[in-house]
């Protein structure tokens, strides 16, 4: 096993990073309101992001991806290559990277495309992007990672499915905010959630989706980079897992020997709920926040069906001047309004009107 | 006519079998049984099994598990008789030996039910009551046992946790047994505070549906080899009945009658009273099945049968200890595979061998496998003592 850790021949860092989460919140319980009798013990999250009725993966991506420009400093034009991660791409043809390339002044001489792989589809359009600037063929590269997901109305997964995600751009160290030291990437075939082509919501194997999937899939990637790097869990500040809900990225986070304190930051499941190809990114963007140059930083993506993205990151000096220049994302979480399980009938599509 | 006796028996831990199929199950059991058998060679394979043309999308078991064991050119076919299956085809085996034609036989119990999600489970298991009279009414196996369990409360005025007794038995019983899917005893707080599935019946009044296999081998005593090292275990009867399938066309649904009639020709043909047994495993798929086999089969007086279990009666140091193993409730419940998981059970038993679980003395004991709500009864009588 020579060789498995993914490292561009030119070193790679994040530029610049922006997130966007609606304002939007639907509380767990009026969900157990309507659908569990009023059930509150044992509700996965507190609350989920809701987007509004003018949003969708196009118009949250573009307000990412504003914030990351933003952060990064540098010109729409100067970006080569913009990828979206999503399973709620609002066309199932004609790519949602191209209406964000255009609206934020990236095209025309730019590659352009969208990318599926449930949860971890943003983590895979950021190594694909890593190995675009790491080639040499671009300096810059836009990843987003961004739903809308959507819980078939009374499932468990109503709770947490949530709105909300990350812009990334990639480019050389030398100018990095966040140097990436390595990834790793592990993938199987594990059918634990899908969504087949006409369905409106995703089905799920219930307990499947854990010890197969989740778990598996997280500490098998995770545990596989830090061997490759002979890293430790205390040699990182923070760590950062996919969130699918409250426990299971605090159980895995303890199963691979990290503490509460290094996964609190980016924990954000429990005020936004489960932002899907956004879940792990969004709590990086939380991380970069509040990080000092110096801190590194482990995320691990997990996508079902199934696979896990592991990246090791090492903050920069950059940080500090400027991770002021957009909207923080705890700030995004702040900003919020809540509505009831009527409201959110309505802004989601769940009332059919003809 | 020699005794007919358990030769060799095979089991596997019930639980969530995602990484294996039906046919694995099945060979896993196979495999350890005929290596407890010792070499004896069965003739014939009786495969019981509920629902795998459903949910598996397999038929044919008894010649596919044939062949994936490297047993082909044996006798082999599935037995299909609901949750009784597994009963039925140790029936069918025990029908064979004792004919005469054949010497020895294999009978495997299978079912994997996890291979589904959502509904399909319940669907499947509907399709076991009255399909055009009972499930087309959406009634599922669980909110019948409810209907049946509210009917119990209010004939007998006995309060909602009247039927705890049967969970925590079976869940302190479930702790000491490596095959249990749960092994974890439980409080009456717990059972008081679990969720409610089809009230009045909650989580732990239902049994869980999971995957399972288990294998014994049948023989006659004349067969065994001189220095057979395992104590004999007989099967002194087989008996077995049915009622009307639509618990609607029953005169008295509080009383399983097949049951009544199987326990009752099976204790003439072992030529023993009830007194006379050591041990039950019932069919607690439901708490109110336990309740009403107990009653049914004159352990217990009308409207006693959960005294037993709330009076300690059916513990394991009880009088009349019941799923000593777990019973369906703690072992899990496996299909078609749960008959010959009791067999197992009460043959490790009566070979001293159930560790934590033993039970003292353990010289005769009853299994009953019921489908639905005892609309198949199949008992049988196992015993260690034999000339």
């Amino acid at each position: 096993m020579n060789n498995i850790l993914l490292r561009p021949s030119r070193p790679v860092g994040i530029i610049g990073y922006g997130a966007y989460i609606p304002r939007y919140r639907l509380p767990a319980k009026e969900i157990a309101r309507v659908w569990a009798g009023g059930k509150t013990a044992g509700l996965p999250v507190k609350e989920k992001a809701v987007p509004g009725l003018d949003e969708d993966v196009a118009t949250m991506s573009i307000e990412a991806a504003r914030n990351a420009l933003a952060r990064a400093g540098i010109a729409p034009s100067e970006l080569r290559a913009i990828w979206v991660g999503s399973e709620s791409h609002p066309y199932a043809v004609k790519p949602t990277s191209t209406i964000v390339a255009e609206a934020i002044g990236a095209a025309p001489h730019i590659q352009a495309g969208d990318w599926e792989f449930a949860c971890k589809a943003g983590t895979e359009a950021m190594v694909a992007a890593i190995g675009f600037v790491g080639s040499g063929m671009a300096d810059y590269a836009m990843a987003i990672g961004m739903d809308t997901a959507q819980g078939r109305p009374g499932d468990a997964l109503e709770y947490t499915a949530a709105a909300g995600g990350a812009a990334f751009v990639l480019g050389p160290a030398e100018n990095a905010l966040a140097v990436i030291n390595a990834a790793y990437s592990y993938v199987t075939d594990t059918p634990d959630f899908w969504r087949r082509e006409h369905q409106k919501y995703p089905e799920h194997g219930v307990r499947f989706t854990g010890e197969p999937a989740y778990f598996h899939h997280i500490t098998s990637a995770a545990k596989t980079l830090m061997e490759a790097l002979g890293t430790a869990p205390k040699d990182y500040q923070w760590a950062v897992f996919h969130q699918p809900n409250t426990k299971f990225p605090q159980r895995v986070a303890q199963m691979l020997g990290f503490s509460p304190e290094q996964i609190a930051p980016g924990l954000l499941v429990p005020t936004i709920g489960n932002t899907y190809s956004g879940s792990s990114i969004i709590g990086l963007t939380a991380i970069l926040d509040i990080a000092q140059p110096g801190d590194r930083i482990l995320l691990t993506s997990f996508g079902s069906g199934a696979g896990s993205d592991a990246l090791d990151l090492t903050v920069a000096e950059e940080i500090l001047e400027r991770r002021d220049r957009a909207l923080k994302t705890q700030e995004y979480i702040a900003r919020r309004t809540e509505i009831d399980y009527a409201a959110y009938a309505r802004l989601r599509g769940k009332i059919t009107m003809k | 006519m020699s005794d007919i006796v358990i030769a060799g028996i095979g089991q596997i831990q019930v639980g969530e079998h995602w990484e294996i199929g039906i046919r694995d199950l099945a060979f896993l059991v196979i495999r350890a049984a005929l290596r407890d058998a010792l070499g004896i060679q069965p003739q014939a394979l009786i495969v019981g099994n509920m629902l795998a043309p459903n949910l598996s999308k397999q038929s044919h078991l008894g010649t596919l598990l044939a062949d994936f064991a490297g047993l082909t050119g044996i006798e082999a076919i599935t037995v299909e008789a609901a949750e009784a299956s597994g009963g039925m085809a140790l029936r069918q085996g025990y029908l064979a030996v004792k004919s005469g034609w054949v010497d020895a036989v294999l009978v495997v119990g299978v079912e994997k039910m996890t291979d589904q999600v959502g509904s399909g489970v319940e669907t499947a298991l509907a399709t076991t009551m009255d399909s055009d009279f009972e499930a087309v009414h959406g009634v599922t196996t669980a909110s019948q046992a409810a209907l049946l369990m509210q009917r119990y409360l209010h004939e007998y005025s006995i309060p909602p946790d009247g039927l705890a007794g049967f969970a925590l038995t079976a869940h302190a019983n479930g702790a000491g047994n490596p095959n249990a899917m749960f092994r974890k005893p439980i409080s009456l707080d717990t059972y008081r505070k679990a969720e409610p599935i089809s009230p009045p019946l909650n989580l732990f009044d239902a049994a869980p549906n999971a995957d399972g296999a288990a294998a014994l081998i049948l023989t006659r005593r004349d067969r065994l080899p001189k220095d057979w090292p395992h104590p004999p275990i007989a099967l002194l009867a087989s008996a077995t009945a049915s009622d009307a399938l639509a618990l609607h066309d029953r005169r008295d649904p509080l009383f399983f009658e097949a049951l009544a009639i199987a326990t009752r020709r099976a204790l003439e043909q072992a030529k023993i009273t009830l007194e006379q047994i050591d041990f039950l495993e019932y069919h607690d798929a439901f708490s109110i099945y336990a309740a009403l086999s107990l009653e049914a089969s004159g352990f217990a007086e009308r409207g006693q049968g959960c005294r037993l279990a709330a009076e300690g009666h059916i513990a394991r140091d009880g009088d009349l200890p019941c799923a000593t193993m777990g019973g369906l409730k703690a072992r899990g419940f496996a299909g078609g595979a749960t008959g010959v998981y009791q067999a197992v059970e009460a043959a490790l038993q009566l070979r001293g061998q159930a560790g934590a679980c033993q039970v003292k003395p353990a010289r005769v004991g009853m299994i009953q496998s019921l489908g639905g709500p005892a609309s198949t009864a199949v008992v049988h009588i196992l015993s260690n003592q034999i000339e």
